[in-house]
């Protein structure tokens, strides 16, 4: 940035940097059958099955997949209905 | 031996004699015994919030039908679990409810709802079936070579009997 850059945009960086995303992260497990993994996507996140297939096998090949992304508060909402149908789901923030 | 669910107008049907019966209800009262009511704390402002324990169940089933929802991070996983274990767990009973309710000899009709119940319920059964047995992902291989005198056969067949219950019902809800 120049030298001559008006003094106003330079706010504190706390203020600039926005929040980060957050992620929901599905995790490979050798019980919850591969129909049963997509139909939950397809429930939970409304996804067409064509989407939900590929986050699956995602999961079944790369030992995990992330399936949503917003709010921290959206992503815990979405992690604790994963947890309601047994699959083994995590939150992070996106780095 | 069932042939398993199929799709029946708004709902699914399935035909099951009593022995089936008998064997999906004994291990879905097992679920219901294991995974007492959330336990809430003694301030009545936490206990009407149904806010718990953070701790992380001792017993291996529970800790994987309550996974913690943070991988690195402690203190996250267990405020999240404070404030959705008990929730989750109510939720959990209620499903095995639906199917211990539901399950009886001759042919069970269920709504869409009911079978997303039971749903949750065979998956929770096979979870915790899972973790005692062990089960990997190779499970159907190694059952295909196991001799029926192998200890861990029997449970190992009822195991592959609710993966296959389970996944017609996944398919006639679809």
């Amino acid at each position: 940035m120049g030298a001559t850059a008006p003094m106003e945009v330079q706010r504190p960086s706390s203020d600039v940097r926005p929040d980060l995303p957050w992620l929901t992260i599905v995790w490979n497990d050798p019980v919850n059958l591969m129909s049963y993994v997509t139909y939950v996507f397809q429930t939970v996140f409304g996804y067409p099955r064509e989407k939900a297939e590929k986050l699956m096998m995602d999961v079944h090949h790369k030992g995990k997949a992330v399936v949503a992304n917003g709010s921290r508060e959206e992503m815990e909402r979405d992690v604790q209905i994963l947890h309601s149908y047994g699959l083994w789901a995590t939150v992070q923030q996106d780095r | 031996m069932s042939t398993g669910f199929t799709p029946a107008g708004e709902g699914v049907s399935i035909a099951l004699d009593s022995g089936e019966v008998a064997v999906l209800t004994s291990l879905v009262s097992q679920i219901l015994t294991l995974v007492e009511p959330g336990v809430t704390g003694e301030d009545p402002l936490e206990r009407a919030l149904g806010i718990g324990s953070g701790e992380v169940p001792s017993d291996p089933v529970l800790a994987r039908l309550f996974p913690s929802a943070y991988a690195e991070d402690d203190k996250a996983s267990e405020e999240f679990r404070r404030y959705t274990e008990a929730t989750l767990r109510d939720g959990k009973r209620a499903d095995a409810r639906t199917l211990l309710d539901t399950a009886e000899p001759g042919v069970v009709k269920l709504t869409a709802d009911q079978g997303r119940a039971w749903l949750r319920a065979l998956n929770d059964v096979r979870l915790a079936l899972g973790v005692r047995l062990e089960v990997t992902e190779q499970i159907h291989e190694e059952m295909a070579e196991m001799p029926e005198e192998d200890p861990r056969y029997p449970a190992l067949a009822i195991y592959e009997w609710l993966t296959y219950l389970q996944d017609t019902l996944v398919r006639a809800l679809w």
